[in-house]
């Protein structure tokens, strides 16, 4: 490891906190212009002008809108996100177990979605054009193409309500065993896999085929090497950023996208609650769950980022 | 072979017999499945409810932001687990009327305005105390205070005092009000220790299951409490389940995976083809639910009474129940209250689609143009369609009705009770009086037809008085008649509560009063073997 490459991460990840602080301003500064009055919602329309006017008080309404910005970010950095208008539970320890649960289900899917799609972009590159090639790209474009809830449904049809095998309720809390979780989840994940298998696929086979036309695959060839030891060990690697780049894309959105695959599954993750909330206009709910989600995306771009530049060879190895 | 079917029926009951001997030994006597089915299951209510197991319902209607404090309840789940751990006074019975629970017999002076209540003696709470009339007076009280933001505030707004007297409860009205009884009835008003002052979301009742799993907007669990009252009637399962499923779709395969027992809101449109899944039953119940199309009175051109006459005329309710609700319903006749009321006279003249009439009503109003009419997926399933249906059948008389579609969020707060013409939906009150005082009263907030009348007010302030109950019916069907033919309100049908529950789900009792058996379903069936 060399001094640029040091450098270009530690400028990436500076600008992802620049850019995370950018998102928590817009999405307080966003809040704020919802038409409405915070304390008029919760008290509803029964509200008195005395009762109002204590609650905007107690509230801090009345200050201004930066010290109230700052008020917000102070607490998010000491892990305090407030608590919810709706219910009056503590954010940050309700968001901490349903997160959890967001997070295994995304984990299980990609560890299944990952591996597949890059495996089978690969198979595809090899048998190019040919029948092989061609199966692959239909079967995963027609399941990409499906909407998740008809694939769902379908997925409960055939193995929990036909078979009988796998529950279609994945209800699960804290007090759930590992493997008990496991058997819950097998039917959403796979229904994920499915919707996010195309991409991937697509997008290795893609970027495989680009480096596949470079002057040294055909030295490769020449040689005598094997077709997927080609691939192997000459396209792929020169080939993994772009890759990275879309499975980091692919993950973010199993965690932050899967609110239909929550409601089909009855699985407790962070879509449904943070729908459940909106529907309420509970604002201080709404905002940490959007920051949250801000928070994985710019995050997993900076991990792409820095994995490519670290995949780079002239970074790698500067002259 | 009579006799011998019933002594098998019987040993079915007893479990010393499984379900599958007992069905090939009829047929093999010559039965129909289906007859010997019927006979198994009169013979398993004959036998009793069976104790033990776990009862599961998968329920819509459950959300994240859903506490425990009675007050806050709001919708289905809430609603249901409430019935679980929680009793309130009285309940309404199945075929009318109320049934005594925490309140032994209530009385009333000859002025209908001071109620006593006896307290029944021995009921516990989870926590083991016993309750007292202090607990059911701090209840009503903290119900009644705007600041708990109860849901039964309106219903209690007439109050004047509550006090504790010996063994009972003493409650006088500002106004006299013969339907108290069933007011103590409102699912808000669940007897907490020391009326729920102290942790108003603890979740300790007096219900058959105490509360072990609180996770709002994914599940909810009881377990059986051994002190329970009455527990020969309600509460047989070792425990009982919400598991909250607010996708249809989701509900019912969870309900032929046997993953639960019983689920709310089936779907009229796949009633017929759930009927067909062995061991599933369809549990419909009629009740005093309706989805109206609500005019503005006092808002031209709807304060036309010709104009508002022609409209009515123009529904085709028998079209409407079959198409929009596949007939799980009953016709309406434009006043908010049917059959499943109390009290409720029932000759009165059915109003039919007549084209013509509603063509001449419609020329002497005067009124020319279209009419626009607002509708949106939230006002109840299946409201756009019934908004164009209703287009078509106004066509055929003349009117012409634009429609405009309204965005789902904001429905409630922008279009209904604030635009003229459109759609809705209303639950229905236990009692005409409720019903009546919630939206047709003058000064009502809910008045969503902008109806105001003060010969109309003075019936319902008048009925709700009289204590002769001959008398308050002639009124009650007065007020019908004036609500039919001068009302705001067009309704095409009453709705039902479809449920369902799976294999073995026996000792449901039908209840107009709220889906699942007004809520009793967990509490009151069991599972047979």
């Amino acid at each position: 490891m060399s001094s640029p490459i040091l450098r270009l991460v530690a400028q990436r990840i500076l600008l992802g906190l620049v850019l995370l602080f950018a998102v928590s301003v817009l999405i307080f500064a966003g809040t704020q212009i919802l038409p409405g009055d915070v304390a008029q919602a919760i008290l509803g329309q029964s509200a008195t002008p005395e009762a109002l006017a204590n609650l905007r008080e107690q509230l801090g309404l009345n200050d201004p809108a930066w010290l109230r910005y700052m008020h917000w970010l102070w607490g998010i950095l000491h892990g305090d996100f407030g608590t919810a208008q709706s219910s009056g539970l503590d954010i940050a320890s309700s968001i901490g177990t349903r997160l959890k649960n967001t997070l295994f289900l995304a984990a299980c899917a990609a560890i299944v979605a990952v591996p597949l799609a890059v495996v089978l972009g690969l198979i595809a590159v090899r048998y190019r054009n040919g029948f092989v090639d061609k199966l692959i790209s239909g079967l995963a474009l027609a399941s990409t193409s499906f909407p998740e809830f008809f694939i769902g449904y379908v997925l409960i049809f055939v193995f929990a309500v036909h078979w009988q095998i796998f529950p279609s309720i994945s209800t699960v809390d804290d007090s759930t065993p590992f493997l008990e979780r496991l058997q819950a989840v097998v039917l959403p994940a796979t229904a994920l896999t499915l919707v996010v298998l195309a991409h991937m696929m697509r997008m290795t086979r893609a970027a495989i085929l680009n480096v596949m036309q470079s002057a040294y695959i055909e030295t490769a060839e020449l040689k005598g090497l094997k077709p997927f030891d080609i691939i192997r060990k000459h396209a792929f690697p020169n080939a993994i950023a772009p890759v990275v780049n879309v499975v980091m894309l692919n993950l973010a959105y199993l965690i932050v996208g899967v609110v239909v695959v929550e409601v089909i599954f009855v699985y407790p993750g962070m879509g449904q609650y943070l729908v459940d909330h909106v529907a309420k206009r509970d604002v201080p709910v709404v905002q940490a769950v959007g920051l949250i989600f801000a928070a994985v995306y710019i995050t997993l771009n900076i991990i792409a980022d820095i994995a490519a530049i670290v995949a780079n060879p002239r970074l790698r190895h500067p002259k | 072979m009579s006799n011998e079917l019933d002594y098998l029926s019987r040993r079915v009951a007893a479990g010393k017999l499984s379900r599958r001997d007992f069905l090939g030994r009829a047929a093999a006597l010559g039965v129909t499945a289906t007859f010997a089915n019927s006979l198994l299951s009169s013979a398993v209510r004959a036998a009793g409810p069976v104790k033990g197991g776990t009862l599961k319902a998968g329920l819509q209607g459950g959300e994240s932001t859903n506490s425990l404090d009675p007050a806050t309840f709001l919708s289905q789940v809430p609603f249901a687990f409430g019935k679980c751990w929680g009793e309130t006074l009285v309940e309404l019975a199945p075929g009318g009327g109320v049934e005594y629970l925490i309140a032994e017999e209530i009385g009333s002076s000859k002025d209908a305005k001071t109620w006593t209540m006896k307290i029944r003696k021995g009921v516990q709470f989870h926590n083991g105390k016993e309750v007292t009339p202090d607990d059911v007076v701090a209840t009503l009280k903290r119900h009644s205070d705007e600041k708990s933001k109860s849901g039964a505030l309106g219903v209690l707004k007439s109050i004047d005092t509550v006090k504790a007297d010996g063994g009972n409860v003493v409650v006088t009205l500002k106004d006299p009000n013969a339907d108290l009884p069933y007011l103590m009835a409102d699912y808000h008003l669940i007897i907490q220790p020391n009326g729920g002052n102290d942790k108003p979301d603890a979740g300790i009742g007096t219900g058959p299951y105490k509360v072990t799993v609180n996770q709002p907007g994914v599940k909810h669990g009881g377990e059986r409490f051994a002190n329970y009252w009455q527990a020969d009637k309600y509460g047989h399962a070792d425990q009982v389940e919400i598991i909250v499923v607010n996708d249809p779709t989701a509900r019912m395969a969870a309900l032929q995976g046997g993953q639960v027992n019983m689920i709310n809101r089936v779907e009229p449109k796949i009633v017929d083809l759930v009927k067909r899944l062995p061991g599933v039953k369809i549990r419909a119940a009629s009740g005093r639910g309706f989805y109206p199309f609500n005019m503005f009175c006092d808002t031209a051109p709807f304060d036309n009474n010709d104009l508002r006459m022609a409209l009515k005329l123009a529904m085709d309710r028998e079209e409407m129940l079959t198409k929009i609700l596949r007939g799980y319903g009953e016709v309406g006749n434009d006043m908010p209250v049917n059959k499943a009321y109390p009290l409720f006279a029932g000759d009165f003249e059915q109003r039919k689609f007549d084209p013509e009439k509603a063509a001449a009503h419609y020329k002497k109003s005067g009124h020319s143009g279209s009419i626009l009419l607002r509708t949106s997926d939230v006002a109840f399933p299946g409201a756009v369609d019934a908004a164009q249906l209703y287009q078509q059948s106004c066509a055929k008389a003349g009117i012409k009705i634009e429609i405009k579609r309204e965005p789902g969020d904001g429905y409630w707060t922008e279009v209904w009770n604030k635009q003229p013409f459109s759609l809705s939906y209303w639950g229905g009150r236990p009692t005409q009086d409720q019903m009546y005082s919630t939206a047709y009263l003058s000064t009502a907030d809910w008045n969503d037809t902008r109806f105001k009348r003060p010969d109309f007010d003075k019936m319902v302030l008048a009925a709700r008085g009289e204590l002769d109950e001959a008398k308050r019916k002639k009124i009650y069907r007065d007020m019908g008649e004036i609500m039919r033919d001068e009302g705001g309100l067009i309704v095409p049908f009453f709705n039902q509560f479809v449920d369902a529950t799976g294999k073995g789900v026996e000792g449901w009792v039908d209840n107009p009063a709220q889906e699942l058996s007004n809520g009793h379903a967990l509490i009151e069936c069991w599972l047979q073997a």
